[in-house]
């Protein structure tokens, strides 16, 4: 049987992606967060899933204004990086999960999420830039990946509730599954950042923490929290967190967090990354 | 008439709902062509030519020429989109970001290396919370 044994939440800041593909990583002010992220990488070495399944959110890249899905499920073989304008990441091509991916999207469609199914995507810095920061600059990714793109560009967003309740199908959906295999949720994006208009640069490191206590201490809390909540506390764009609640819906109600970290700034947003098991 | 909404009086923002998207819609997607890098090169070789491909207004056309980053998101363009002519034009996000705020790029990098701008104030219009 397939089995969900932890889950891991990261910002996933372009210009973060761009440090380290063009060898800032060590320059003193991209070095505490690569520093940062030095534990991450031990331990998603160690923990060493088949299979991660990463919701992350699209920047107009693949998914333009045209159709907008709020969840997005992919389902093939092969994901190359994107060209969000600057020429496509030096990062290796991400390599699907297929029969997993299938199983999912057969799975979720009759637990009633209605997911819109994906056969051919580019992924932008919102997929690839979590795999750097967890990974290094690997050859090739350790793992499969089978991407869940969420719609947080375009306003509304699903809600937390939803989020966490998708996540929860997806537990179930990956134990009906026969193969055995290990497998890790990864939830992306945030934390504080506001990217447009006069306020742009709003960080809230007390509301930023808060949420990270309650993912452990208090879920119910978090899958209440509205998207005006998320837009006036943590910046217009910090409403993507809404992702890191499909992570946690996905773990058990008893998870150990294992490690986490914050750092002001990594650009123009805050960086969170924790790492949840499954007790 | 837009109904007036829970999230109009956070200052300095401008939510990208409904309205704001069909208003922006071909400046978004016009910003979306730029992921292309023949359309990139088409675009730099000669602004004014490239954005008439696209039906969006002319302010929304000036915004754009002018480097108005604000103008833009005001008149309908999502900064995810809108930052595409960043990248095509070299520019980093911080110099976008502090643009819109009346920054120089220098003065906002140093307020997120301070702690970022504080919430204290900034969270509605209403208050000074």
């Amino acid at each position: 049987m397939a089995k969900i044994s932890a889950g891991v939440a990261t910002s996933h800041v372009p210009a973060v992606g761009a440090a380290l593909d063009l060898g800032k990583s060590q320059e003193p002010y991209w070095k505490p967060i690569f520093d940062g992220y030095e534990k991450s990488k031990a331990w998603m070495s160690d923990a060493s899933p088949d299979v991660v399944i990463l919701v992350y959110n699209d920047h107009g890249t693949a998914f333009g204004l045209d159709v907008v899905p709020t969840f997005s499920l992919g389902v093939t073989d092969i994901y190359p990086p994107a060209d969000e304008g600057w020429g496509p990441r030096p990062v290796p091509d991400v390599y699907g999960h297929v029969e997993l991916s299938r199983h999912l999207a057969e799975a979720l469609i009759f637990d009633e999420f209605d997911l819109t199914i994906v056969n051919e995507m580019a992924v932008d810095h919102g997929l690839t830039v979590p795999l750097s920061l967890m990974c290094g600059q690997p050859e090739a990714w350790p793992f499969k990946v089978i991407p869940l793109a969420v719609n947080v560009v375009q306003y509304p967003p699903p809600t937390g509730n939803r989020c966490f309740n998708l996540g929860r199908a997806i537990r179930k959906a990956v134990e009906s599954y026969d193969e055995d295999l290990n497998i890790v949720v990864m939830g992306t994006g945030g934390m504080s950042h506001q990217l447009h208009g006069e306020r742009a640069g709003m960080i809230n490191k007390e509301w930023d923490n808060r949420f990270m206590d309650d993912l452990t201490g208090d879920v119910k809390r978090l899958i209440q929290l509205d998207h005006v909540e998320y837009m006036r506390e943590t910046g217009a764009e910090g409403v993507e967190m809404v992702m890191w609640l499909i992570m946690r819906g996905a773990l058990n109600d008893k998870i150990n967090e294992v490690y986490r970290f914050y750092h002001v700034p990594g650009s123009n947003t805050a960086i969170g990354n924790i790492i949840l098991e499954n007790i | 008439m837009r109904k007036p909404r829970e999230y109009d009086d956070i200052p300095g923002t401008y939510v990208f709902d409904y309205e704001r998207s069909h208003r922006g819609y071909h400046l978004n997607m016009f910003c979306m062509s730029l992921l292309k890098p023949d359309n990139r090169d088409e675009f730099l070789a000669d602004e004014q030519t490239y954005l008439k491909k696209y039906p969006m207004t002319d302010e929304q056309r000036r915004s754009v020429l002018d480097r108005d980053w604000l103008e833009m998101i005001k008149l309908g363009g999502n900064i995810y989109y809108t930052s595409k002519i960043g990248a095509t034009l070299g520019h980093s996000f911080q110099y976008i970001a502090g643009m819109m705020c009346g920054m120089s790029q220098e003065d906002y990098a140093q307020m997120m290396i301070n702690g970022g701008r504080n919430p204290k104030g900034n969270r509605s219009l209403k208050e000074d919370t």
